[in-house]
């Protein structure tokens, strides 16, 4: 087992490797100079000059060729763009925004907490609606209530995310006025964070008005981004269910004369639940990096709003770190689903 | 016995008129290829002309089924003519990506070595990214628009295909059939198109009716943020964002997009699941 984990994680540096690579290749493609987007049109060419020979614009891109020809010495093949910009990310410098020069690498960390309690909002959506809908339909199959579960999951897969955010802004907020539309706080709630997740800080601190407005502000969001999951579970739940039920052993517990309840929340389960877990850890990497149009729609300060926001502005350094950022937190999130199956299942033999 | 001389591709017909949810995808993707074949027939339109500004921000009446948005546009034939713009982009982007993803899965697959280490490397990296970033990294770079919202949004799919091709060359390379066609002096490439890949298409055909599915939602995903379809486009995603701004007094503006969007990608995951059925009746049979 540990042997797999060291190579599993292992498996990931020639990965990530390669998306630093390949960040990196799309950020130059973009046409035009960063000297000159960050200095303005009015820059003088010896600022410009000053400002490309600091951010290694004048060296080549991968390597050094020319240096390497002249001295012979290997290292100066490395005096490059990409090389240089490796070394720094492995320090963990991401750079500094071009307009608002905020460290990348420290706005990532204070806006992280955002984006991950939005996730657990969503992941807890996803599990109290999709683990009992997909129980119930494979516990009645064929029934109405089955036909209802996998018709729901089936628009809730199909519904674009970013409509179904503003149908219940529209409900919910704007008609009926029972939950906010937007952001993480009602304005004028003064708070200060500890860990930056609203809902644990508050009762950290004693503040019951913080947490209720909180969970106010969560609820919205949440149900927008939860719904494909919750649909997916449902669905898987149902179908590992229906195995499960089929199986021997399960004949074995009602031969015996245990009552359907036991047969099914005790023995049938457990076991159905193995391929379901698997399926919500595999969308907790997805949701923790993949709320850009939630977090747009809802106003909520997380990560894939800031890296919208970037984008649209042309702020490569955050584009380039929140990118760089979001595949890593994917790929190691995705590892470490994959290592769980031998914890929960043992059967399972890792090679 | 004639129920033994059925031909598979009979079997499979039969298995797909069997599967209910396979009828109705049919029958949405037929509705919505109809339409979209049909629009500029039965109501020709011009975006860029069709103005009425004393007609505009009307809730839907007999006039207008769907209402009229914030220039006094008919929504009922923009969503119409919306569909053309959103079936090419799915099948365009899913065309690119089912050839693009086989081909690399293929030759990765049955030549194996290094060709095959750094094709996977290339997947992997791709699928280091969720779906929705790259797509948006990539029109980040190449410029919005409707044409590169397509291709963002099929190479996004890439992963999947070559990902299906790889493993299915994998399974059928070591067959006899395979060994037969080498011994009979056939060329690598013939051996992969004309004998592997006939034997593998069921699942890629899945896979690509479901993508079709999923770039619709990515490329009205992009639309929506203002990087694929440019106004003043009857796009389902840019008509949603412009309906957002009068939210609050004209919600059908952003309602009717979506549940077009919804109605035709259901469409497409409904017909991927019969097409499973059919095809494919070891799995997805639960």
């Amino acid at each position: 087992m540990a042997a797999y984990a060291l190579r599993r994680f292992l498996g990931l540096v020639p990965v990530l490797f390669g998306v630093s690579l390949l960040v990196f290749t799309f950020v130059r493609m973009i046409p035009g100079d960063p000297a000159r987007v960050m200095l303005g049109q009015r820059a003088t060419p010896e600022a410009l000059e000053r400002l490309r020979r600091e951010l290694n614009l004048d060296k080549p891109l991968f390597i050094n060729l020319e240096a390497y020809r002249e001295t012979g010495r290997i290292e100066k093949l490395f005096e490059a763009q990409y090389p240089a910009y490796l070394a720094r990310i492995l320090r963990g410098d991401l750079g500094r925004s071009i307009f608002t020069k905020v460290d990348v690498a420290a706005e990532l960390k204070a806006r992280f907490p955002a984006t991950f309690e939005l996730t657990l909002g969503a992941m807890t959506v996803a599990l109290l609606v999709g683990i009992p809908a997909g129980i119930l339909a494979a516990i009645r199959k064929n029934s109405l209530a089955d036909l209802l579960v996998m018709t729901g999951a089936l628009v809730g897969v199909s519904m674009p995310i970013f409509w179904l955010g503003l149908l219940l802004i529209y409900v919910f907020a704007v008609n009926l006025h029972w939950l906010p539309p937007s952001g993480r706080l009602g304005i004028g709630t003064e708070f200060q964070p500890v860990t930056g997740l609203l809902l644990l800080d508050s009762l950290l601190k004693g503040r019951p008005d913080v947490f209720a407005d909180a969970l106010r502000h969560l609820i919205l969001p949440s149900l927008a981004l939860g719904s494909i999951p919750a649909a997916v579970i449902a669905r898987m739940m149902r179908s590992s269910m229906l195995e499960v039920l089929s199986q021997d052993y399960v004949r074995t517990a009602r031969a015996k004369g245990l009552p359907e309840r036991v047969v099914v929340y005790k023995h049938a389960l457990k076991n159905a639940m193995l391929p379901v877990i698997t399926i919500i850890g595999l969308w907790f990497g997805t949701l923790l990096t993949g709320a850009i149009l939630t977090e747009t729609i809802f106003n909520w300060p997380g990560i894939g709003k800031w890296l919208y926001d970037a984008i649209q502005a042309r702020d490569y350094p955050i584009v380039q770190g929140g990118t760089l950022f979001i595949a890593a937190v994917y790929v190691i999130v995705n590892a470490l689903v994959d290592l769980s199956y031998g914890l929960l299942d043992p059967r399972i033999q890792y090679r | 016995m004639a129920t033994l001389a059925r031909t598979p591709t009979q079997q499979a017909l039969r298995r797909f008129l069997r599967s209910s949810s396979g009828k109705a995808g049919l029958f949405i993707v037929g509705v919505f290829v109809l339409l979209a074949l049909l629009a500029p027939l039965l109501a020709p339109y011009d975006p860029a002309k069709d103005r009425n500004l004393r007609m505009r921000l009307k809730p839907p009446s007999i006039e207008h089924p769907m209402g009229t948005d914030e220039l006094g546009r008919d929504m009922l034939i923009r969503v119409w003519h919306g569909s053309r713009i959103s079936l090419r982009v799915g099948v365009v982007a899913v065309g690119l990506a089912l050839v693009a993803g086989t081909l690399l899965g293929l030759v990765a697959g049955f030549f194996g070595g290094w060709v095959d280490i750094l094709i996977s490397w290339l997947i992997d990296i791709m699928l280091a990214f969720p779906s929705i970033l790259l797509a948006i990294a990539i029109v980040a770079v190449i410029g919005p628009g409707i044409e590169n919202a397509m291709l963002a949004v099929g190479v996004v799919q890439i992963p999947v295909f070559a990902r299906l091709a790889r493993s299915m060359v994998l399974s059928l390379k070591e067959q006899e059939f395979v060994a037969a066609a080498r011994a009979l002096g056939a060329t690598n490439g013939r051996i992969l198109l004309r004998h592997i890949l006939p034997n593998g298409l069921s699942p890629l055909i899945v896979q690509a009716t479901l993508s079709i599915a999923t770039a619709i939602l990515d490329a009205a995903g992009l639309g929506f943020l203002g990087l694929g379809a440019q106004p003043p486009a009857p796009e389902w995603g840019v008509m949603i964002a412009r309906g957002f701004q009068y939210f609050a007094t004209a919600p059908w503006i952003s309602l009717f997009p979506g549940l077009a969007i919804m109605l035709a990608v259901l469409g497409f995951n409904l017909l991927g699941d019969g097409l499973r059925d059919a095809l494919d009746p070891r799995t997805g049979r639960l």
